[in-house]
């Protein structure tokens, strides 16, 4: 997908995770922060590159910020942040669940 | 995982538990609290410019966590938003048991969504009829359209009469007896019985009146309704207490069944148990309050 | 050397006769000699011990660098004494000052930059949290701190491991000669039970504080005998702080439902009888288990003899309803419970030695049958930290969780299976406050575990149908959840010692390094 205007998703709220992309202009770059860091700042990079894979972004700026969410809201905040990045409407409709978009 | 499990029809639920879908982490394991069923909300509870997040958060919930034998309803969008149809989108392809209806007025409003929830079944290869469906009536027009609502779907499961906004239709309050919602607790509790689906009570909003609340469970029970659903974890334990049946009843329920299924084997249809008269007819209720005990831990026997 | 419960104790800690832990019991019968105070003996007669500033007192004390202070946290977060002192002794120009205080937190931040000034080299506490506790885990103090029980710390003060140079005691109400109480001024805290051991073993004993009143202020908890000095400030602390307004039982759905499946645990145990005792800790849901017994007490007619240490209202509540016989008291957490150590007759105050003290000859908490206890972590062998968060900080308190667990015949821990994402069930706890040997029961949100050595609860249980698992299981379900967690990286550097309740080395906290994210 191609990211086309920046976005952001999710709240700084305990237990979720703020996500914001915004084009750039060739590969991605990850700023991730988060109230785990030591114990699963790893693995939270790990989820996050693998969705933004998944969802075929080729170049984005993205900016993390985690309040000690779980996984499965890690990837639906990117995944809502990058689909409201390409352009009006996109996250609102005919999202393709369980294709792209999947556990 | 839960794509495959079968939906219940007439499962028990004596409470349902609504909760933001907005908010991950009260969806994330809310069956902690054992309610029978819960309702993700994507309606009231989901501000207007983050009904797409909720959504993503949603799918991943249905497909992460495993609710064991919690049901997971989805309250959708009324069908006059725009949402409502990617709403249904998401619950089937999500595997949710069953389809909330808000401000369902007329039967047709159950028909279009059934006729959504059978395209997405389509596309996403979920199994047609899996997903069940339940209205909530909450206006006047509703009210008096009970009958065909309740008859409107072989997917529906029950109704609810939801208060807030009805209420306010109705130029009225909450008032602590209930005679404000008297004649449409009655109307779609007789037509739920009548089109031989369950009934559900409103919500009670104020966790700080723990009394009111039980009065209004207790009164609901005494009208015949299957449950209620709830906005805090704390109201569960008082809506399966009351409705959990007491020792007596338990043991004549037990010899109801009993003595019914000995007589059917004998051929009998009719007959007296403790001088009063019984046949099949009394099957229902006595299973119904056995499976109550059953899930209130106050029976273990056989039957 | 490993202890007992696997604990790798560096060996340059173990010079000097320390040793490490290899058991709560393995030293009982030890014999020794209670250390004594140097005392300046008072012969000719005078008529008040008043003396004009706080900096007359230190010099009349004769403090010097490389002494102990010590201090208690009856005011909590509203402490204004230990600050104030501090500030002096700095001013002074005094040194590599060793801090014995039975507890410090928030409201001692400014004390962090006298950590890394060098004018505070040693520390030695039963809680630590605050910018105290990021210091001491960046390695900013110059000696090991050392992290003591309630029990523990008087108990090292009784046999002469710790010796107090001089006890600085903050106190509600004084008269002029030094007999001082937890009540009857401006900001009372109730009780003064973590100082009265300090008074009588310290070399010298100050009493500072804001109310005083005419003699004999009695009776009182802090002897006159005990006291070389007494300085009059505006303020000791601030009231609102020091005694909250009445502890509520938390609302919070999941905190009630654990609080309730753990009252339905002490039901189903042959603890639970007419005449038992009992302990809980102030936090949300082992505080709402107050409100889930009284029903089940009522309905078979039984009452609790007596309840022991931190005291709120909700236990305050179930004395005047006559479910408690009395009151057993430590602490006082709110306004409540010093109304009530003040004016209920059945209501009393004891020393910490009293209270916990594991080689005096029998404490209170030896008589108790329940103890209902937090954890910041617990792990597959029921090992309990309470001192260090998940990444390694210390910000907590061991206070009486040792000392109650380790006496009572049964102490269940109350605590959510997740924080946030940290599993607080886990493989191995980051630092051993409570050895797992004093744990019986774990309630969490998403189950019961038993501890294996107690086969007896366990069917208890099972013959009370109450479910419960292993703690693996739930260990297993808490990652399922979050994910197993990476490792903190620590340095080699030992920042605090853990003492078992005995003197024995229980754990080691190691330096972690500053994180600015």
């Amino acid at each position: 997908m191609e990211i086309l205007n920046a976005a952001v998703a999710g709240t700084l709220e305990s237990s979720d995770v703020q996500v914001s992309v915004e084009p750039a202009e060739k590969g991605v770059a990850l700023d991730l922060s988060s109230s785990v860091m030591e114990q699963y700042g790893r693995q939270i990079r790990a989820v996050v590159l693998e969705t933004l894979e998944r969802l075929g972004v080729a170049s984005a700026r993205v900016r993390v910020v985690d309040k000690g969410a779980l996984d499965c809201t890690i990837r639906a905040r990117v995944e809502c942040a990058v689909f409201r990045a390409c352009g009006a409407d996109a996250a609102a409709k005919n999202i393709p669940w369980g294709g792209v978009v999947r556990e | 995982m839960s794509a495959e499990k079968r939906s219940e029809k007439n499962r028990l639920r004596r409470t349902m538990l609504f909760l933001s879908a907005q908010r991950p982490s009260l969806m994330k394991d809310a069956y902690v609290f054992g309610p029978d069923s819960v309702i993700f909300d994507l309606e009231d509870a989901v501000a207007e410019s983050e009904k797409d997040a909720a959504r993503f958060s949603l799918y991943h919930i249905l497909r992460r966590v495993d609710y064991g034998n919690v049901e997971r309803i989805v309250r959708i969008n009324g069908l006059d938003t725009p949402h409502w149809r990617e709403d249904v989108r998401v619950c089937v392809a999500g595997g949710a048991d069953g389809i909330r209806i808000a401000k369902c007025e007329t039967a047709d409003d159950v028909r279009a969504v059934e006729r959504a929830v059978c395209e997405a079944e389509a596309e996403f290869g979920v199994g047609q009829g899996r997903t069940l469906l339940m209205a909530a009536i909450e206006s006047p027009r509703g009210v008096l359209n009970a009958v065909p609502i309740c008859e409107s779907s072989e997917r529906l499961f029950g109704v609810a009469i939801s208060g807030g906004d009805f209420r306010k239709c109705m130029q009225t309050k909450y008032y602590p007896s209930g005679v404000e919602m008297l004649v449409a607790r009655g109307q779609i509790l007789l037509a739920a019985r009548a089109a031989g689906v369950q009934c559900f009570d409103t919500v009670f909003t104020d966790l700080d009146d723990m009394e009111g609340f039980r009065a209004e469970v207790v009164q609901n029970k005494e009208m015949g309704f299957d449950g209620k659903s709830v906005v805090n974890p704390r109201q569960i334990g008082i809506v399966h207490e009351i409705f959990t049946p007491t020792a007596r009843e338990i043991r004549e329920a037990e010899r109801v069944v009993r003595a019914i299924r000995e007589n059917a084997d004998k051929g009998v249809g009719i007959f007296q148990l403790d001088g009063k008269m019984l046949d099949v007819a009394f099957l229902p209720g006595a299973e119904r309050t056995l499976a109550l005990a059953k899930a209130s831990g106050m029976y273990e026997g056989d039957l | 050397m490993k202890n007992s419960i696997g604990r790798e104790i560096p060996d340059e800690l173990l010079a000097g006769g320390r040793e490490i832990f290899r058991g709560n019991n393995h030293r009982d019968g030890y014999g020794y000699t209670k250390a004594g105070p140097k005392v300046r003996a008072a012969v000719k007669p005078q008529e008040s011990k008043v003396v004009p500033t706080l900096r007359a007192a230190i010099e009349a004390c004769g403090l010097r660098s490389g002494m102990t202070v010590s201090f208690h946290h009856h005011f909590r977060d509203g402490d204004y004494v230990v600050n104030m002192v501090m500030r002096e002794i700095e001013a002074m120009g005094i040194r590599d000052i060793t801090i014995a205080a039975s507890s410090v937190g928030s409201a001692h931040d400014p004390v962090a930059a006298m950590i890394e000034s060098g004018v505070v080299t040693g520390l030695q506490t039963s809680g630590i949290r605050g910018r105290m506790g990021e210091v001491v885990s960046h390695g900013k103090l110059a000696t090991p701190a050392v992290i003591r029980s309630h029990g523990g710390r008087v108990r090292a003060i009784e046999m002469g491991e710790v010796h107090i140079d001089v006890a600085f005691i903050g106190a509600p109400s004084c008269d002029e000669f030094g007999n001082a109480r937890g009540k009857g001024g401006k900001s009372d805290c109730g009780v003064l039970s973590y100082a009265m051991v300090d008074a009588k073993y310290a070399d010298r004993v100050v009493v500072i504080t804001d109310t005083l009143v005419p003699f004999p202020n009695f009776p009182p908890s802090i002897e006159s005998v005990d006291v070389d000095c007494v300085v009059v400030v505006d303020e000791i602390g601030n009231a609102k702080k020091i005694a909250s307004q009445a502890i509520r039982i938390s609302q919070d759905p999941r905190e009630l439902k654990m609080a309730s499946d753990c009252a339905r645990v002490m039901a189903a145990l042959p603890y639970f009888k007419d005449g038992f005792s009992f302990q809980t800790g102030a936090g949300g849901p082992s505080l709402a288990v107050n409100r889930f017994i009284e029903p089940v007490m009522r309905e078979r007619g039984i009452k609790m003899k007596w309840a022991l240490g931190g005291i709120t209202k909700p236990t305050v509540e179930l004395l005047e309803r006559g479910l408690i016989e009395c009151i057993v008291d430590t602490q006082d957490f709110d306004t409540d419970a010093v109304a009530s150590v003040h004016e209920n007759r059945n209501h009393y105050e004891i020393s910490t030695s009293q209270y916990a003290n594991p080689m005096n000859k029998g404490a209170f908490v030896n008589k108790l049958d329940f103890a209902i206890l937090a954890a910041l972590e617990i792990d597959t062998d029921f090992n309990v930290n309470v001192v260090t968060g998940s990444d390694g900080v210390l910000r907590g308190a061991p206070g009486g969780h040792p000392d109650a667990s380790a006496g009572a015949k049964c102490t269940i821990i109350v605590t959510p299976l997740v924080r946030g994402r940290i599993p607080t069930v886990c493989d191995r706890v980051v630092t051993v406050t409570t050895p797992g040997e004093s744990v019986d029961v774990l309630v969490t949100d998403y189950g019961i575990a038993v501890n294996p050595s107690r086969p007896d609860i366990a069917r208890a249980l099972d013959e009370a149908r109450i479910a419960h698992t292993t703690i693996e299981a739930l260990r297993d379900r808490a990652y399922g959840m979050v994910g197993v967690p990476d490792e903190i990286a620590f340095g080699d550097h030992v920042v605090a010692i853990v003492e078992a309740r005995d003197g024995t080395i229980l754990d080691v906290v190691w330096q972690v390094e500053a994180h600015d994210a």
